[in-house]
């Protein structure tokens, strides 16, 4: 059990900033993503873009901004839990809670703060009538974790952006057979790996399925076959072990809809006196949350996340009287 | 001004008369019209949940550019008329266009 004042669910901009907010209150952070590194949307969806209205930094890289508030935040030694979703947050009967991931991981904290943006983005399945009767651990996998599962099977992947492209070259090497279904004619990914793939496929290294997708997958208990339609509706029947659908991520508000608090259109309600929901000790601030006149923008989450510090403070020093300090006449004290 | 058709997830059709001066992309125009479409990304082409199929009128829009046919191409479900809403700016072309709702809901 990791033990600590705030738990944030969510490491993008907002939930990075809020350790800051926190961290001048003496209050430390844990915060857990689901994705496998900081920084949320920016560094997931568009790393390379450049932001133009985070007040004092014009034209900014959303990579460079995820960097810059980690160098903010490190005077806190904020502590994280990257690649694991919340799956519970548990209040118990003192008012503190213990927040669990899909990994098992419980954290304990006097205050949750909830900065999940759209949600966790979760794999894109395409539309197969009993993907979900093959999913965990019975041969549809969304991601490769250990290529080494992978040795001496016959694989089938599907997909035609980076991530299909690259898996096919590395797992070619691995596995017993290797099939690269895709729904175009060419492939849109970075242009060398591309020829890589058509290369192997010319020289019988992988089999290259293309104008094709697949329709139907069956198998007892485990996955056996998948049916391949080309682009003339005709069927192909394919021997596989594992089937590996690559369609990139889309944001799910997943568990959050399950822990009591109120939800209106996949956005958390919140007091916009200081973002509290309508659970006493857990807080929303930014795109997760909504409220009258809400604007989904990075510097409004940093407001709510400044707002919410403060009535934090109460539940995790019930016993202090807080008095507001500038950064300019204090400093920033380090943990 | 320019007339165009929606049709949602259960089939049902909606006349839009929409505004040709204003710059908005359909993705901006279907929010404000109330569909539950997420546009995650804020209309920058980058993550394809304001997926649509135009039904008709397809040939008078313009031609995809290539941020827009990778995200398409991420979609197991995209057909040779998909688009992605947020990068078909609202044009005099659109007169009489039918598009369907493809993106997964809010």
């Amino acid at each position: 059990m990791k033990e600590t004042d705030i738990c944030i669910i969510g490491a993008g901009p907002v939930g990075l900033f809020a350790v800051f907010e926190a961290g001048l209150l003496k209050m430390r952070c844990h915060l857990i993503d689901a994705l496998p590194q900081v920084g949320g949307q920016l560094s997931e969806i568009y790393p390379q873009k450049p932001i133009y209205d985070i007040p004092g930094s014009p034209g900014v890289l959303a990579q460079d901004h995820v960097n810059n508030l980690l160098t903010q935040i490190e005077p806190f030694s904020p502590t994280y839990s990257l690649g694991e979703r919340v799956e519970a947050v548990e209040k118990l009967e003192d008012g503190s809670f213990i927040t669990t991931t899909n990994e098992g991981t419980k954290v304990a904290s006097k205050v949750v703060v909830i900065a999940g943006g759209l949600g966790s983005f979760e794999p894109r399945k395409p539309a197969i009538q009993n993907l979900e009767d093959f999913e965990n651990g019975k041969g549809v996998t969304y991601m490769v974790k250990d290529p080494e599962m992978f040795r001496d099977k016959d694989i089938i992947l599907a997909g035609g952006g980076d991530s299909a492209l690259d898996w096919t070259i590395h797992l070619a090497e691995i596995a017993k057979s290797l099939t690269l279904v895709h729904r175009n004619e060419t492939f849109r990914g970075a242009p060398d790996s591309a020829e890589q793939v058509f290369n192997m496929a010319n020289e019988g290294k992988i089999n290259l399925v293309l104008k094709s997708n697949i329709v139907k997958i069956g198998g007892n208990a485990t996955l056996e076959e998948v049916n391949i339609a080309d682009h003339n509706k005709e069927e192909t029947v394919h021997k596989a072990d594992y089937l590996i659908p690559l369609f990139g991520l889309s944001p799910k508000l997943g568990p959050i809809a399950n822990w009591g608090l109120n939800v209106d259109k996949n956005a958390i309600q919140v007091d916009t006196f200081d973002y509290s929901t309508n659970v006493p000790g857990i807080f929303a601030i930014g795109d997760i949350n909504t409220y009258p006149g809400k604007l989904k923008l990075i510097l409004c989450g940093f407001h709510e996340a400044a707002l919410m510090a403060q009535s934090a403070f109460k539940y995790v020093y019930p016993e202090q009287k807080l008095s507001f300090k500038y950064t300019t006449v204090n400093g920033v004290q380090a943990f | 001004m320019v007339n165009i058709t929606v049709e949602d997830k259960n089939g049902t059709r909606q006349d839009l008369e929409l505004p040709t001066d204003m710059g908005l992309s359909l993705m901006e125009v279907l929010k404000a019209s109330e569909y539950n479409i997420l546009a995650t990304c804020g209309g920058m082409a980058l993550c394809a949940t304001c997926h649509v199929e135009v039904l008709e009128g397809a040939d008078k829009l313009p031609e995809l550019n290539d941020p827009e046919y990778d995200m398409l191409d991420t979609l197991p479900d995209a057909t040779p008329d998909s688009r992605l809403a947020c990068q078909l700016r609202i044009s005099d072309e659109m007169e009489g266009m039918v598009v369907r709702l493809m993106a997964e809901e809010d």
